[in-house]
C-alpha cells in the first residue's frame, strides 16, 4: 500500500525528529509503528542505516517489546483482557470463543485482514471484567454470548 | 505569567481562590479509565448539551476529574457544595439531575448509592461504607482536580511544598524530613526513601538522575495509573523536591505506553508546569534548574525492575543486570540514579507540607502513612482504595470491598502481582493461618487465627511470610482453581521473562509444562516435589527478582492448597470446575426447560426441545462454558468428565416439568 519511497521518507522524517539519537530508538520505533500499524522490514533496515546502529540491535529492540509488531495488523483490533481479575472471571472462555469465531489464534490476523486478535495483561478496568476492547471501545462483563454481538458491531459500522 | 519566586505562587493561588464563584454548582464527573470504560464520556457530553440548552453555563461548572476509586459503580458524579453522590449514571439520567437537583435542589433517589447491608440510600460519599474506612492523602484531591488544569492543583495548595522546600530548606534538611517521616518505597520493596535519597546525594559522580517508575505492569493493579491520570502535578512536585534534595537536574518518568490517558495528562501537566516556570531554569529564583522527560515503555513487564527500566530508558532492550552495584551509585548511563515509583513520589509533597511528625503519626511502628490498593477479582466493590497502614486485610476486603459477590465462599487473596504470590486463605469457620517463607516452610501461628486479621504493614506481613507488594489485591472465591491460577501466573511470566538468564528462561517453561500436564489430568505422583525443587532453583539462581520470585505462586498454592493439586493428580478432578480437560458439563433436574442453553451452545450439543429437560451430548461438548453462563437456574453443573452422564441419567429420572413442580410446592406448603 505504501510506496517504498514514501515509506522511507516518512521513516527518515521520524528519525530526524529525534536527531537519530540512539537513546530515542524505542520512541522512534513507536512512532513508525503508529504510522504504519506495524514495523515493515524496509523501515527497520532504514532505521538501522540512518541511526548507524547494527540491524541486529534494532531488530532486538523491536522484538523485545510487546508493543511492536513485525506483521501487518488487521483493520480492527480485538483485544481480550486476560489480566488476573478478568482471568478469574473466566476471560479464557471469551478468548476461546473469539478464536473459534474468527478462526485465528491470539496474536494473529484473519486472512481477510479484517481482525487482529490480541490479548492484553490488564486494561485496568477490572470492575468491568471480563473486558474486551475493540478499536478503543470497551465492552464490559462480557459473556460468551456477547462475542457475536461484539464482532457484529464492527460490521455494522463498516456499512455506514 | 511565570512564577519566579515563592511569593508569586502564593499570589497566584490567592487570585485563583478569590476568583472562585462560591454560588456556582460544581459538577464533578469521574473520568478515570474505569469510568471511561463504562461510558462516562457519553454522560459528560449529555451534561454539556443539557447545561447549554438550559443556559446554565454561568451557574454550573462541569469538571472531568481523575479516578474517585469506586470503579464498581461508575460512571460517578458529585455535586458541590452539597456533596450529593450519584452513581451508575446513564446519559438518560442527565436531564433528571439537571432538572431536579441542579435547578430545584431535590435529590434523585434512584441514583444514590444503596447500601446492600441496610438497603438504605446514601446521599454523601463519605457515608458510603466503601469510603468510610479510607484515608485519602494521595488520591483525595483526585476528585477535586481537573488533571488538565494546573490552576486547580495550585488553588488547593499545589506546588507550595516545592516552594517551601526549595526556598526555606537545605537539601539535607529535606532528606532528614523524609527520613524522619518513615516513608518507605511503595513499589513493593519498602526501602526507606530518605536513606535512598541520601545515598544518591552522596554518590560522587555527576550528573545525577531522578526517575519515576510508572511502568505498572502487574495485572489488576492500577494505583499508579490513577495517581498519574488524576493528579499528575503531585508526582511532578514530589520529583522537583527530590531532585533538589539529591542534586539532580534531569528527571525521567517511565510510563507504560498502554496508559494513554496517564501519558496524555502527564504531558499536559509538564507543559503547564514549564510555562509557569515550575520546571526548567532557575526554579523559584534560587538558581536551581530541573526538567522532566517522559519516556513511554514498550510493554515489557520486566521493565518495572529498576535496572531493566534504566536499560530501556537508554533505548536498549530492557534486560536487568545483577544489582551488586546499586543504581543509586551506578544507574542510568552509569550515573547515580534515584528511582521511586509514582505513589512514593506523590507522598513527598504532603510530608513537606505537614511535616514528618504528622506523617509518622499515621500508620504503625515500622510502616508510616497510607497505602493504595487496587481491589479486583471476585469482590463486590472493585476499585481503588487508600487506607492507613495497620488496617487489617479483613477491613479492606470485607468492610471496604464488601466481600465476595453472590453466595460464593471467599477462598484467597493474591497480593504483590504475578510473582508476589501470597495467598491468604479463609476456609469456612475455622480460618487457618499459614504463611510461608522462601524455602516453603510453614510458619504457622499456634492459634488458628486468620491471616485476614493481620495488620497491613511491611514488617508484619513479611514476618508472617507474606509481602506488601505494590498494591494489587486479587480476590478469589470457590470457583477459582488454584492450580489454574498458578499456571496462569507462570504463563504470564514466561511471556515476560527477558530470557537473559537460564534459570528463569528454561525453569519457567519446565514449571509450566508440569502444571499443564497436571491440569490435563496427566499429572504423576512426584510432580509436586518436582515443582518445589525447580522453584527452589529459580529462587536461588535467577539474575533478577522477576525470576527469583516467579515460583511464589506455585509454592504458595502448593502450601495452602495441596489438596487441590492432589485432586488433579490423583483423582483427575478439578474441584473448582475450571480445568477444561477434567471437567464435563451436565444438566441436572433443576432444568426449567427454557432451552436458553441449547440456543447458546455453539456446537449444537444440547437438545431436549422446549419445556423439556435438556441434555448435553458429551461427544459434541467443547466445554466452552456458554451454557453455564446463560442458565439462570443453576441447572448446568461442572463435574468430573466421566460423571457428566451419570448426573444426566439421574436428572432424567428426577426431572419434572416446571408446571408440576410449582404444584407440588404449593401442596407441600
Amino acid at each position: 500500500m505504501n510506496e517504498p519511497a514514501a515509506l522511507l521518507e516518512r521513516v527518515d522524517r521520524i528519525v530526524a525528529q529525534y536527531e537519530a539519537k540512539p537513546t530515542a530508538l524505542i520512541m522512534i520505533l513507536q512512532e513508525v509503528q503508529q504510522e504504519f500499524f506495524y514495523l515493515p522490514q524496509t523501515a527497520i533496515e532504514r532505521i538501522s542505516r540512518k541511526m548507524d546502529l547494527a540491524l541486529s540491535q534494532v531488530y532486538g529492540v523491536a522484538t523485545f517489546y510487546k508493543a511492536f509488531s513485525l506483521e501487518p495488523r488487521g483493520r480492527h483490533h480485538v483485544c481480550v483482557c486476560t489480566g488476573t481479575a478478568c482471568h478469574v472471571r473466566n476471560a479464557r472462555s471469551i478468548l476461546e470463543k473469539f478464536e473459534r469465531d474468527l478462526g485465528v489464534e491470539r496474536g494473529k490476523t484473519t486472512p481477510d485482514k479484517e481482525f487482529t486478535l490480541e490479548t492484553v495483561n490488564c486494561v485496568g478496568a477490572c470492575a468491568l471484567g471480563p473486558v474486551v476492547v475493540l478499536d478503543e471501545k470497551y465492552w464490559g462483563h462480557v459473556t460468551v454470548q456477547d462475542v457475536d454481538k461484539i464482532i457484529e458491531s464492527t460490521r455494522a459500522t463498516q456499512g455506514a | 505569567m511565570t512564577i519566579q519566586r515563592a511569593e508569586d505562587l502564593e499570589a497566584h493561588r490567592n487570585r485563583l481562590v478569590a476568583g472562585e464563584d462560591r454560588n456556582r454548582v460544581a459538577l464533578h464527573l469521574c473520568a478515570g479509565t474505569g469510568c471511561r470504560a463504562c461510558g462516562c464520556q457519553a454522560v459528560a457530553d449529555a451534561f454539556k448539551a443539557k447545561i447549554e440548552e438550559e443556559g446554565l453555563q454561568d451557574s454550573v461548572r462541569l469538571k472531568l476529574t481523575g479516578c474517585r476509586g469506586f470503579c464498581e459503580r461508575g460512571p460517578l458524579a458529585v455535586l458541590y457544595p452539597s456533596g450529593i453522590f450519584y452513581q451508575q449514571i446513564a446519559p438518560e439520567d442527565v436531564g433528571l439531575i439537571v432538572e431536579q437537583t441542579i435547578k430545584h435542589g431535590q435529590i434523585v433517589n434512584k441514583l444514590l448509592y444503596r447500601d446492600p447491608a441496610t438497603g438504605r440510600r446514601i446521599q454523601s460519599e463519605d457515608e458510603i461504607p466503601f469510603y468510610k474506612k479510607q484515608m485519602r492523602i494521595i488520591i483525595g484531591n483526585n476528585r477535586l482536580i481537573d488533571p488538565n488544569s494546573i490552576d486547580d492543583y495550585i488553588a488547593l495548595g499545589g506546588y507550595a511544598s516545592a516552594a517551601k522546600a526549595l526556598t526555606t530548606m537545605t537539601p539535607q534538611a529535606i532528606i532528614d524530613e523524609i527520613t524522619r517521616s518513615g516513608l518507605r518505597g511503595r513499589g513493593g520493596g519498602g526501602f526507606l526513601a530518605g536513606r535512598k535519597w541520601e545515598t544518591c546525594r552522596r554518590a560522587p559522580a555527576e550528573p545525577k538522575y531522578v526517575i519515576c517508575n510508572a511502568d505498572e505492569g502487574d495485572p489488576g493493579a492500577f494505583m499508579d495509573r490513577s495517581v498519574l491520570e488524576g493528579n499528575p502535578h503531585s508526582v511532578l512536585e514530589g520529583m522537583i523536591i527530590g531532585a533538589f534534595a539529591i542534586g539532580s537536574h534531569q528527571g525521567y518518568v517511565y510510563v507504560r505506553h498502554e496508559y494513554r490517558l496517564a501519558v496524555k495528562n502527564l504531558l499536559v501537566a509538564l507543559d503547564q508546569a514549564r510555562s509557569l516556570g515550575l520546571l526548567g531554569r532557575d526554579l523559584f529564583g534560587i538558581g536551581f534548574d530541573f526538567d522532566i522527560h517522559v519516556s513511554r515503555g514498550g510493554g515489557a513487564f520486566v521493565c518495572g525492575e529498576s535496572t531493566a527500566l534504566m536499560a530501556s530508558l537508554e533505548g536498549k532492550a530492557g534486560e536487568p543486570r545483577a544489582k551488586y552495584v546499586h543504581t543509586v551509585e551506578h544507574g542510568l548511563w552509569d550515573k547515580p540514579s534515584n528511582l521511586n515509583n509514582v505513589e512514593t513520589w506523590a507522598n513527598v509533597p504532603p510530608i513537606i507540607d505537614k511535616g514528618a511528625e504528622w506523617y509518622a503519626s499515621i500508620g504503625t511502628e515500622g510502616s508510616k502513612g497510607t497505602k493504595l490498593f487496587a481491589l479486583t477479582g471476585k469482590i463486590n466493590n472493585t476499585g481503588l482504595v487508600e487506607v492507613p497502614m495497620g488496617i487489617t486485610l479483613r477491613e479492606i476486603l470485607f468492610d471496604i470491598g464488601g466481600g465476595v459477590p453472590g453466595k460464593k465462599r471467599f477462598k484467597a487473596v493474591q497480593t504483590g502481582g504475578p510473582s508476589g504470590g501470597t495467598l491468604i486463605v479463609e476456609t469456612g469457620e475455622a480460618a487457618v493461618r499459614r504463611s510461608m517463607t522462601r524455602s516453603g516452610d510453614i510458619v504457622a501461628g499456634e492459634e488458628p487465627v486468620s491471616l485476614l486479621d493481620l495488620p497491613v504493614d511491611f514488617d508484619e506481613l513479611t514476618k508472617a511470610g507474606s509481602m506488601m507488594g505494590s498494591g494489587g489485591m486479587i480476590v478469589m472465591d470457590q470457583d477459582s482453581c488454584m492450580v489454574d491460577v498458578a499456571k496462569y501466573f507462570i504463563h504470564f511470566l514466561i511471556e515476560e521473562s527477558c530470557g537473559k538468564c537460564l534459570p528463569c528462561r528454561e525453569g519457567l517453561r519446565m514449571l509450566h509444562a508440569i502444571l499443564e500436564r497436571i491440569t490435563k489430568g496427566e499429572g504423576v505422583p512426584g510432580d509436586i516435589d518436582l515443582l518445589q525443587e525447580i522453584g527452589g532453583v529459580l529462587i536461588d539462581t535467577s539474575l533478577c527478582q522477576l525470576g527469583g520470585s516467579a515460583p511464589n505462586p506455585i509454592l504458595s498454592t502448593i502450601r495452602y492448597f495441596r489438596h487441590e493439586y492432589d485432586a488433579h493428580i490423583v483423582d483427575k478432578r478439578c474441584p473448582a470446575g475450571v480445568c477444561k480437560d477434567l471437567v464435563g458439563y451436565a444438566i441436572n433436574e433443576e432444568c426449567m426447560g427454557d432451552a436458553l442453553c441449547a440456543k447458546a451452545c455453539p456446537t449444537g450439543a444440547i437438545s431436549g426441545g422446549p419445556k423439556h429437560l435438556q441434555v448435553i451430548d458429551q461427544t459434541k461438548c467443547i466445554q466452552c462454558d456458554a451454557c453455564y453462563q446463560v442458565c439462570k437456574f443453576d441447572a448446568i453443573v461442572r463435574v468430573r468428565r466421566d460423571e457428566a452422564d451419570v448426573v444426566q441419567r439421574k436428572a432424567r429420572l428426577a426431572w419434572k416439568p416446571a408446571a408440576e413442580r410449582k404444584k407440588t410446592a404449593v401442596v407441600a406448603v
